[in-house]
Formats: C-alpha cells, structure tokens, sequence
C-alpha cells in the first residue's frame, strides 16, 4: 500500500514549521477513520475479554496431559512404521484410491457445471441452476456429508469416494467457470467466425483458454482430496482416519507419528510433482 | 498446431503427430488407473446397501423434517464457543505465523540454508495435516474441551497464514524498501517502515479469509470432542435425533453464511 497524503500539509507531520524543517514523522494509520479505528479495538478487547472468561479451562487436565504431549513428540522422533504396517499401508493404499477415484469423478462432473456456471456462455436459467450446485457442495464440511452419506450409503470407501467427489464439484467448477468468464472473448470470436458448430466454438474456442489452469486446479485438487481422504475416515467412510483414529484411541503415538509423517510426506512429494507439472503446462 | 498430408491436400490438425501421441498415451494411463482404482473401491463396497440407498435416503430426509425448533436454546452457547474458536484460534495462529512467514521469505530470511527450510517444514506440517486430526491429537493430549478445539484451529492455520503471508512478503515492491534504507535507517526500521505498510492489507485479507475458513472448520471439530456446535452435532447423531440434526446444519449454514458476509465485507473494504 501507498500511502501518499494528497495535500502537502500531512496531518501525520508535527513540529515547527517556522525555524526547522518537521523532525517527527509518523506513519498514517491503517484504518484512516479513527471513529472506526477506535471502534474495532474497543470491540475487540470487550471479546476477548467475554470469550476468555467464558473458557472452560481444566488446567489440571492439561497439565496431566503435558506428559502425553511429550510422548506425542517423543513418537513423532521415533516412528513406528513397522508395529501396524500392515494396518498403516492398507489404510493408505485405500486412501490414495479414494483420491483418484473421487478426483476423476468430482472433475467430469465439474466440467459441464462449471461450463453451466459461467454467465458468458449459460443461459440464465442453466447459470442459476449451476450455481446452486455450486453454492450447496460450497456449504458443508466435507466430514457433514461424508456422515450423511454414510448413513445412506453404508460404511465403506463408496462414501468417501461420494464425500469427495461432491466436494470437488464445489470447489473446481467455482474456480473454472471464473476462470471461462474472464476469457479473452477475440480468440472466440474468430473461431465462431469461421463458421464452428457450438461445441466446436467451446473445443477450439475456449477450451485451450481454460486448459492450463484447469490442469493446475485438478493437481491442487488431488491435493486436497488425499488430506481430506484421511479425515473422512474417523467417520467410517474408508481411508487412513480409521487407522489413525484407532492408534490414538489406544495412545499409540508412535503409530499415529508414523502415519502423520506419511501424509506430509505424501503431500509435500504430491505438491513437488504438480509444480512440476504445472510448469510444463504453462 | 500441425498440418499433415492425406491423401495429396494438407489437413489442418490440432496437434502435431508425437503430441497427439503423448496426449492419447496420458489418457490411457489416466483411464487404466481409474478403472484400477474403481475396482478396488467397489470390491470393499457392499453393493446391497447402495441400492437400497434411495429408500434410506428418503426415509431419513422424511426423519429430518420438521426440524425441532425447540431444541435451539440448547444450541446457543455452543455457537458461542464455537464463534471462540474459530477465533481466538485465529488469533493464536496470526501471532504465531508472522516470525514464520518472515522467516520464510526469500528477501526477509536471516538464512536461505538454515532457517528457511525449517519455517518451510513448519508450513507445510501444518498444512498437511487438517483441524480435525490436530484437535483429535489435541484431545488426546489435553482431553475434551473448547481449549483443545483452539489450540487445533490455530496450530492448522499457521501453515495457511504463513504460506500466504510469506509469498506477499517475496512479492513487495523493492524500490520503496531501497528508499527506506538511502534514508539510514537500521534494519527493524525497514521492516516497519519499509516491508510492513506493503504487506499490512494482503496481512488483513489473509486473516480474515483464513477467520471465514476456520469458522466452517470449528463447527466440525465437536465430533471428535474438542469442542462447538459439533459436539451437539455428534450427539444428536449418535441417538438418531434427526430433527434436531437438521436444526444444527440450518444453524451451521447459517455460520457459514453470516462468516463469509463479513470476510467479504472486509475484503472489498481494504481492495
């Protein structure tokens, strides 16, 4: 940000003016209303000061727990693959399943919603419709649907893989029919007017528009849908969370470290690949 | 973009042959993985239950309506606790995450060898793992309760804020920090004066946006005990309570409505 006072005399300047130049200087503040500036800090100190009277500390029990903090970080130097690794490698097979499966799914449905979404190339009604797609897949927790459709589809991977795939609807065909709404409109034009039928004027038209960043967003979303696939999991709905759910249940740490350890591993190998890939794209 | 010759004119073709080659090579891959992938999780799938999954549907979507209206005095204070976390969380995460991310920032780090890669571990540990296994951890350790919910929203976000913060650090202007530093001054008064004014209104957005997340997060977080309306959540759910469960995800909805007014409120403000 610049601040550049727009008159000469800057109120933040205080000093003689008459025998030396201003020696004081303060910088302007962020919030230039000092009503509001005043306000929000008023405001802010009453909260905390009503949410922290209104926590519940047992500080006892945290005490207590201190211990089995530095059993957690004395697991997480010393991580057991080995004790459970038949639990830990099913588990994490599975999870990466769920997140290919529901990425491939949760993008072929995106595509045409996404497509539905943009106010450019969608009717009115057919945006409308895209959008409350959009906006239902938007509001909930992943963990809120994977327990409704747990309830509905029976414990197992199916539910995850639903889970996932609904939430990737939400989240790519948001981000794609952004992306086709700020198209650059010339190169459509000139391939509708060399006569394309319509799905042709949106293969050759706008489809190599919006094709890198739609590679890049898919990459980012395996991404997530491996972190989210280990959480689904405390809810019965397949992957790595079960296990994980059980070994702290127990106070394993030693597992839990180890399988924690492996979904960062994951996640930083799975963020190097895509970086890579989506440089070459570009 | 390529032409080929067939039979004697030149066709216009949207790839040429070695790149059509690769993209049909990708695909095959992509579809055989799929199918891999599919078999497996319809091999641990019990068929039976997902067709019968309609008729269950239906019957607890006919469960959930009405919603029990009644049942929201409970739900308050909850609410409360949950608007607590998301944050104090915040708040917590923002204090810890600024020394991170300018630890991290190419052009503010002490040492590109040493302390950048650990603040870049920081990071990326944080971001890896979600709110919700942190505050299973979490109550693990400290046991049940609204502390150990805080404690796991702001420990996930520090990755978040930090990431963001560090890339709007690396992306400042130079020149004004030059000027800075023609005019003498020592190396806190060019963070001051120099890199903060720059970053203070991507610092706001990112706060408040990672604020908007972390609202939706801690509504969650009850279900594994650290607790928020989740934990009303779990209960409703554990004794099939459906009416009152469809009251708490209308109240959830509602949070997530109301959050994400603020965020953008606040964002329009400050662009």
């Amino acid at each position: 940000m610049t601040n550049i006072p727009a008159n000469p005399p800057d109120p933040g300047v205080s000093g003689q003016q008459t025998s030396t130049f201003p020696a004081n200087w303060s910088p302007p503040p962020f919030i230039k209303n000092p009503l509001l500036r005043w306000g929000l800090l008023l405001g802010l100190i009453l909260y905390l000061f009503l949410s922290i009277g209104s926590l519940d500390v047992n500080w006892h029990r945290i005490y207590v727990g201190l211990d089995r903090g530095a059993k957690f970080v004395y697991g997480f130097m010393n991580p057991n693959f080995a004790g459970r690794w038949t639990d830990i490698s099913e588990g994490m097979i599975e999870s990466l399943v769920m997140t290919v499966t529901s990425t491939a799914i949760g993008i072929a449905i995106s595509i045409p919603i996404g497509f539905g979404a943009a106010r450019n190339l969608a009717p009115l009604p057919v945006y409308l419709f895209c959008r409350g797609i959009i906006a239902l897949s938007r509001s909930f927790q992943e963990i809120i649907v994977a327990i409704l459709f747990v309830a509905i589809f029976g414990f197992g991977p199916l539910a995850g893989v639903l889970t996932l795939s609904f939430a990737t609807i939400g989240f790519l065909s948001k981000l794609l029919a952004e992306d086709i709404e700020s198209i650059d409109k010339s190169q459509a034009e000139a391939v509708q007017a060399t006569g394309s039928a319509w799905w042709q004027w949106l293969n050759y038209g706008i489809q190599p528009q919006v094709m890198p960043r739609l590679i890049g967003l898919s990459l980012y979303r395996l991404d997530i849908n491996f972190r989210e696939s280990a959480v689904v999991g405390l809810v019965g709905a397949g992957g790595i969370g079960a296990t994980l759910n059980t070994a702290f249940d127990r106070y394993e740490y030693d597992t839990a470290a180890a399988i924690l350890i492996l979904i960062i591993g994951i996640v930083m190998l799975s963020e190097y690949i895509s970086g890579y890939i989506r440089a070459g794209v570009q | 973009m390529a032409e080929t010759l067939s039979s004697g004119t030149k066709v216009w073709q949207y790839r040429s042959r070695n790149k059509q080659l690769l993209s049909w090579f990708i695909w095959l891959i992509g579809t055989a993985l799929f199918m891999y992938c599919w078999q497996r999780v319809s091999e641990s799938t019990t068929w039976f239950f997902v067709w019968d999954a309609p008729r269950i549907a239906a019957d607890i979507g006919s469960r959930m309506i009405p919603p029990r209206w009644s049942y929201i005095n409970e739900l308050w204070v909850p609410l409360w606790d949950t608007l607590n976390i998301a944050t104090i969380g915040t708040m917590m995460a923002i204090v810890m995450a600024v020394p991170v991310a300018f630890l991290a920032a190419r052009n503010t780090t002490p040492s590109t060898k040493f302390v950048r890669p650990i603040a870049l571990l920081i990071i990326v540990s944080s971001r890896s793992i979600n709110s919700l296994i942190w505050s299973l951890l979490l109550v693990s350790i400290i046991g049940p309760g609204v502390v150990a919910g805080i404690v796991a929203i702001s420990l996930r976000s520090i990755g978040f804020v930090a990431k963001l913060l560090y890339e709007a650090i690396e992306e400042i202007d130079k020149t004004q920090v030059e000027a800075v530093t023609a005019s003498g001054a020592n190396s806190l008064q060019i963070l001051i004066y120099g890199i903060v004014p720059q970053i203070l209104p991507a610092f706001a957005g990112i706060s408040v946006f990672r604020w908007d997340i972390n609202i939706r997060e801690s509504t969650v977080l009850g279900l594994v005990g650290a607790g928020g309306i989740g934990l009303q959540l779990n209960a409703s759910l554990n004794v099939l309570a459906w009416p009152q469960v469809t009251l708490i995800l209308i109240l959830i909805l509602m949070a997530v409505i109301f959050s994400e007014w603020i965020s953008a409120k606040v964002r329009h403000a400050i662009i």
